[in-house]
């Protein structure tokens, strides 16, 4: 068995391999010079022996963005021959990046979601070769009052319910959570509970500078969310949200991740605040719920604990899916911090790449 | 073969030469460019015959990419009339990446 971690960084993307998860491989960059901020592993074609697709978004600065894949992992890569994601003319829009590739559950084999600035949703039905803009999303009355964050208006992330294709939650910055229950074809905000920075209205119905959520596939209803300002969970699929960062030592932050197996665990990345975004006392500590945030635990084995700056950017964060879990997150410093065991010990296993912005993992036949 | 007089030559950069075999020039029939031959016939024309390079160098809305410009001979096309600055016989379209980015 090999673990694959593809690490998208602001300059290219790089892939780390490893028999043991101790021991780490590193090649790349792929696409150099170009940003990575979305990469996904599709590991739904193993399951019909066929091998695992690589999904990559990368965007150069000056020729623009591109989806790539690979079905050699990494050997070759191809991309759609006038480009796998394109706005339609008479959108009058442009695809400014890809912020986000979601390949969906293994009962919608081929199903692919993507992300995008400026603010919209695409779905692909062929693995992630071609995609159609989801109109329902694009046509919502609230879209031309959504309001860019820092980087960008973009939808950045993407979550299917386990066990109802049709139901959906999308986060977008500044939007905030939009959920549908038709497949797409019908949306509405869905951030009821959740502040609002910045704005006059602290619970406005959407403009909240939703940063990350994520759930898990055995309690589909359970998400986890990382706000500008605030931890959040819901227990029904994203209509209500509470709060659930009382035992963190601050609610700023950007990244999320779910244990692959143990519902109502989860990692989050704590940030001191808006106005200092570097983790508290200068320490690089995640901190981990095994009770869906009732308590949080410090992770700091392994990582550095003094003048420790570094940031974690959204998708800088992940798990694998072995038993033990593995769990990931690179840095915005360029390091890249792994554990074997759940969180409990951490090892570097890359450093001094150019900015993380996202890290994805999977066990590999 | 050798181009003939009624020839545009779009000059590209090494990093773009992934996208013509690596050529780094594309020569293109003035006639495939219509009566009025200009800028933005002749991308109209890559996006037929190059399609990955064309969206290099425009986006989905046909417009110039932010960070790409075009030189005739000395001069920027956005100094000129972007893409209908017209173009004659035997000229050099210069696709160059703009200096940016850290």
């Amino acid at each position: 068995m090999t673990t694959l971690l593809m690490i998208g960084t602001r300059k290219g993307l790089f892939l780390a391999r490893s028999g043991d998860r101790t021991a780490w491989s590193l090649d790349g960059p792929h696409f150099a010079m170009n940003a990575v901020y979305a990469a996904a592993i599709d590991t739904r074609p193993a399951a019909t022996g066929g091998s695992p697709r690589l999904l990559a978004g990368a965007d150069s600065e000056h020729w623009g963005p591109s989806v790539f894949r690979s079905d050699d992992l990494a050997g070759s890569w191809q991309e759609t021959e006038g480009g796998a994601i394109r706005f339609p003319e008479a959108t009058g829009a442009a695809l400014v990046r890809t912020w986000q590739l979601r390949p969906a559950g293994a009962d919608q084999p081929g199903v692919v979601w993507a992300g995008v600035e400026p603010g919209a949703l695409f779905r692909s039905d062929d693995g992630g070769e071609t995609f159609a803009l989801v109109e329902g999303l694009w046509q919502h009355p609230h879209r031309e009052r959504w309001m860019p964050g820092g980087g960008g208006l973009c939808l950045h992330t993407i979550v299917s319910h386990a066990t109802d294709a049709d139901r959906m939650l999308v986060g977008v910055s500044a939007a905030g959570v939009y959920r549908t229950g038709d497949g797409g074809k019908s949306w509405e905000a869905s951030n009821t509970g959740i502040d609002a920075w910045r704005m006059p209205d602290e619970r406005p119905e959407f403009g909240q500078c939703v940063h990350k959520f994520a759930a898990h596939p055995d309690r589909p209803d359970q998400l986890f969310l990382q706000n500008h300002g605030g931890v959040y969970r819901s227990d029904d699929f994203g209509a209500t949200w509470a709060a659930i960062d009382e035992n963190l030592p601050a609610d700023f932050g950007f990244a999320v991740a779910v244990h692959p197996h143990r519902a109502g665990t989860a990692y989050v990345y704590p940030l001191v605040k808006d106005e200092h975004r570097m983790p508290p006392d200068d320490r690089c500590r995640i901190y981990r719920t095994s009770d869906a945030g009732e308590t949080w635990e410090p992770l700091a084995d392994g990582l550095p604990q003094e003048h420790a700056y570094v940031s974690v950017l959204r998708d800088a964060l992940c798990t694998d899916d072995a038993d033990p879990a593995g769990v990931y997150f690179g840095t915005r410093s360029g390091e890249v911090f792994a554990s074997a065991d759940e969180g409990a010990s951490w090892t570097s296993i890359v450093r001094h790449l150019p900015d993380v912005l996202v890290v994805r993992a999977a066990e590999l036949p | 073969m050798t181009p003939g007089p009624a020839t545009v030559h779009v000059r590209l950069p090494a990093s773009l030469r992934a996208y013509t075999g690596g050529r780094s020039v594309v020569d293109v029939d003035l006639v495939e460019l219509g009566e009025k031959p200009t800028v933005r016939a002749l991308l109209d024309h890559l996006a037929g015959s190059h399609p990955d390079l064309e969206r290099r160098i425009r986006d989905e809305r046909r417009r110039l990419r932010r960070h790409v410009n075009l030189f005739l001979g000395t001069d920027n096309v956005r100094d000129l009339s972007e893409q209908d600055t017209p173009l004659a016989a035997g000229v050099e379209v210069a696709v160059m990446p703009a200096v940016s980015g850290g």
